[in-house]
């Protein structure tokens, strides 16, 4: 019936609905989408005191850096892959062993129990964690006071380089391990009872159970996780390392976005920086739509269909 | 234990190696997360001389409660100023996320109106790329906010995937009820604020949560937008004067004439006042969020 009606009269008909998403959607355009068109500073000599109309063109320039392998920017790409690297295979595997224990249980209390506990730390920002690593673990922390008082010598962790990744990594397990179970946990309850009925019929154990029966249930989610992981693979620790870079110098901690904070906004090189940012997004976006490709190839579901 | 075990929900009973391991892993998980916030919360009530005594932090005062590291932080003073931005901030902010958030999902949720799926395309496609740190930045100076709140408030108003959650929502609402009521010739204006809200309040009030704990939690945007330093919020007076460990002065504080408490002292009452807020409405996102979130975001 919509069909026949004319463009103006479905207008007439449903502009008090328009009306309802124009706020919303201003606010979109305006951060979302407007922004995209500042990406053109990425080829200019951009001066703030000239804006964006008249600074200079200077095509590629800012992309030297990319292109003849600066070694700021280079340690910074090297940082955040081996940062990626880690949390794929450490932080992403966590949750999965705590899911299949929380799943196990027999007792429904007792697993909120742990759940309401664990969920927590995700509630707290970055800045309320890295205090909180600092009381337990710096100088005069809860670990060192305890080490100190029982006669041992006190161990140097925050403000030391070489711990500098484990710490990153131990605030990630810390922040993030609770949360990250529950959407593997959605998924275990969805698990045909049946199965595991049936393998118990044929003499399966539990081991066997959950080799054979819980993780090809749980196969479609890693794999849909891992895909967003890998579009994700160049933005790490963001906010993390902005607080904590301070004490352990760029050379140690810097990743592509912190590259991206202090050579634009601190340093004042906005076309470099924008440069850097652009091509990040640019790869961030090819890694998605091909992982998601590859994803389809091996059959299984992906983000989207295309 | 080779004969036949008994079963639950098709799998055998756990043996006792089974029970004790999980038993001591879950202990672990548990203390790991839960003992530094007492360490936090002792630090900040003990008394002076204990904290001193320790060198810092106290796991288990025994000399009583001293409140003095709260008074002096909260009786006027940088830290109280930041309390109050805080408070605004997430007040403000999370009263127009909602408000922006319900009423863009129910429009996208009135389906075979003009426009409909174009709109849902582009609030999609927007969930695909981020714009970027500097992009961001000089859209935010051409707007004139820097140095403003609203550029903490304003451009995290719309999340993208809260729109999609809320708008499947509204779409799984029965249609005859809204059918019914156009009948009774009821506006769209009525239909999103008589039937759409009041039968979407879980999935609201979640949402609403998280927006708000985002405001209260917000750091690198008020780090990125604000230069002015008695305009931070209380996330950023954290990182300085408790991450970065400078010194709080008597006159960042609000004693007149008192001896000012132990920096630690101070320090993890400053942190203490920013997670309390957190702990206080973690009950109800721990109630709401398996019902409304995670359906959303498992469905898509």
């Amino acid at each position: 019936m919509g069909e026949k009606r004319s463009l103006g009269a479905r207008l007439r008909r449903d502009y008090p609905v328009l009306l309802l998403a124009v706020p919303g959607l201003l606010i979109l355009l305006a951060f979302q989408y407007y922004p995209l068109w500042g990406n053109i500073i990425a080829f200019q000599d951009y001066q703030p005191y000239l804006g964006v109309g008249k600074s200079l063109w200077s095509g590629f320039q800012n992309f030297s850096v990319i292109f003849n392998g600066d070694g700021e920017f280079l340690n910074a790409v090297k940082n955040t892959l081996i940062l990626t690297l880690i949390q794929t295979v450490i932080v992403f595997p966590a949750p999965i062993v705590v899911a299949l224990v929380l799943h196990s249980l027999l007792s429904n209390k007792l697993r909120q129990f742990v759940q309401t506990i664990i969920y927590l730390p995700h509630f707290m920002s970055w800045v309320i964690v890295v205090a909180i690593f600092q009381q337990v673990l710096g100088g005069t922390g809860m670990i060192n006071n305890w080490l100190r008082s029982h006669g041992y010598s006190p161990m140097h962790i925050i403000g030391n380089v070489e711990a500098f990744r484990a710490l990153l990594t131990s605030q990630v397990l810390w922040k993030d391990t609770g949360w990250a179970t529950i959407l593997f946990l959605a998924v275990l309850s969805q698990i045909d009872r049946s199965l595991y009925e049936a393998s118990a019929v044929d003499g399966a154990g539990r081991w066997r159970q959950t080799w054979h029966v819980t993780l090809p249930g749980l196969k479609p989610i890693i794999i849909l996780l891992l895909i967003l992981k890998l579009g994700d693979s160049l933005t790490v620790g963001f906010e993390q390392i902005i607080l904590q870079q301070q004490a352990v110098g760029v050379d140690a901690s810097d990743v592509l976005d912190t590259y991206v904070y202090n050579n634009g906004i601190l340093g004042g090189n906005w076309g470099v920086a924008a440069a850097v940012g652009l091509v990040k997004s640019a790869v961030a976006l090819a890694l998605v739509l091909s992982a998601n490709k590859i994803a389809h190839r091996l059959g299984e579901e992906g983000v989207y269909r295309g | 234990m080779n004969t036949k075990r008994t079963m639950v929900g098709g799998m055998p009973m756990p043996g006792v190696t089974e029970r004790v391991v999980k038993a001591v892993f879950l202990t672990i998980i548990c203390a790991v997360v839960i003992l530094p916030f007492v360490g936090v919360i002792s630090t900040s009530l003990a008394p002076a001389e204990e904290v001193t005594k320790a060198g810092g932090f106290v796991m288990f005062p025994t000399k009583g409660i001293d409140f003095t590291a709260y008074r002096s932080i909260l009786s006027g003073g940088t830290v109280t100023q930041a309390l109050l931005i805080s408070a605004f901030v997430t007040a403000v902010g999370t009263t127009i996320a909602v408000a922006l958030t319900c009423t863009l999902g129910w429009a996208l949720s009135r389906r075979g109106t003009i426009g409909n799926k174009a709109l849902l395309l582009l609030v999609l496609i927007s969930l695909l790329f981020n714009p970027g740190l500097i992009p961001s930045y000089l859209t935010v100076q051409q707007f004139g906010l820097l140095n403003s709140l609203w550029a903490v408030i304003v451009p995290v108003s719309v999340s993208a995937f809260n729109v999609i959650v809320v708008r499947s929502f509204f779409v799984g609402l029965p249609n005859e009820i809204i059918d019914a009521a156009r009948i009774d010739g009821a506006s769209e204006w009525k239909l999103f604020r008589y039937i759409g809200l009041p039968l979407s309040k879980a999935v609201i009030a979640v949402i609403g949560l998280f927006y708000g704990v985002g405001y209260w939690n917000s750091f690198f945007n008020a780090m990125l937008y604000l230069n002015d330093s008695a305009k931070w919020p209380l996330q950023l007076v954290l990182r300085t004067y408790v991450v970065n460990g400078v010194e709080l002065g008597g006159q960042d504080l609000g004693l007149a004439g008192e001896a000012a408490p132990p920096q630690t002292s101070i320090q993890m009452a400053i942190l203490m006042i920013s997670v309390v807020p957190i702990l206080c409405v973690y009950p109800f996102i721990q109630r709401h969020f398996a019902k409304g979130v995670l359906t959303g975001a498992v469905k898509g």
